[in-house]
């Protein structure tokens, strides 16, 4: 078992870091810290992982469709619209 | 051009369907993320006033925003002065931590650490079974949650975009995300926890 240092994130810390880490914006000591913590941590290495796929599901949702009588009435509206127009 | 810009086009030389293409993209977002500051019945005519007011718009919006930027901002301003149905100023620096502490050993270690279930979700998600629970989670989210998560992660918005539209800061954009984030994962883990 390695030495924990002072500066060493312990796995409740490095959760926190994630988003973060992701967008990019943590400091150049966080990023570095967090790297480190992942490299010896296939616990939290999975649990980034699993926030990506998170974020990749997620964003896999497409819209509903539209029934066929709000298409009618979006016509309407549209037509309406450029009805007042002229 | 992307197809944003190419809708816009037609829109403005009076293409009715390019109209209904617009609607069909944005009608269901805007209605979960209105649903967020308001009442659902009363969201459904915020974003049928939103609809209105799009096509008033069009001939002076200037692009400065994409598209979506500007209807999702038109949106949260009418649903802003619609009404909130909550008390909004929650305050953003309430601790809330990503996962349960009592998940983690007094060292600050996983106890009971992450079960793997990133395959499961995929073939569910392929399968088509799982959109339904993944909006059904983005919609039990607290509101403030909800809004960041829908604009960034459902509709891929950048976070000045999402800043922009809700007017958050870049940092509790951040904070906002990242707890809704954690939020869903833990209920990726609890779903695939559950089929065993």
């Amino acid at each position: 078992m390695k030495l924990l240092h002072r500066r060493d994130l312990v796995c409740r810390q490095a959760v926190e870091l994630v988003t973060g880490y992701l967008e990019g914006s943590l400091s150049g000591r966080d990023r570095r810290r967090f790297e480190a913590h992942l490299a010896g941590c296939p616990h939290c290495t999975e649990y980034l992982a699993q926030m990506r796929e998170t974020i990749r599901l997620t964003g896999r949702l497409e819209p509903e469709d539209l029934t066929p009588q709000m298409r009618e009435e979006f016509t309407d509206l549209y037509r309406r619209w450029r009805s007042e127009q002229q | 051009m992307d197809p944003d810009s190419e809708l816009l086009l037609r829109l403005r030389s009076g293409d009715e369907r390019a109209f209904v293409s617009l609607v069909e993209r944005y009608h269901e977002p805007m209605l979960r993320l209105a649903a967020s500051f308001v009442p659902s019945a009363v969201a459904e005519e915020v974003v049928q006033d939103t609809w209105l007011a799009v096509l008033r718009g069009l001939e002076s919006f200037e692009g400065r925003s994409s598209l979506k930027t500007w209807l999702f901002r038109i949106l949260v301003n009418r649903a802003r002065s619609t009404g909130s149905k909550e008390q909004r100023t929650v305050p953003v620096a309430d601790p809330e931590p990503a996962v349960d502490p009592s998940r983690f050993g007094g060292d600050g270690g996983w106890a009971d650490p992450p079960e793997h279930w990133i395959e499961a979700a995929e073939s569910r998600m392929e399968a088509g079974k799982l959109a339904d629970r993944i909006r059904a989670w983005i919609g039990e989210l607290p509101a403030r949650q909800r809004e960041v998560v829908l604009l960034r992660d459902v509709e891929g918005m950048s976070s000045e975009e999402v800043c922009a539209v809700l007017a958050l800061t870049e940092g509790n954009q951040r904070v906002l995300l990242h707890r809704g984030r954690s939020r869903l994962r833990q209920l990726f883990e609890d779903e695939f926890r559950e089929v065993r």
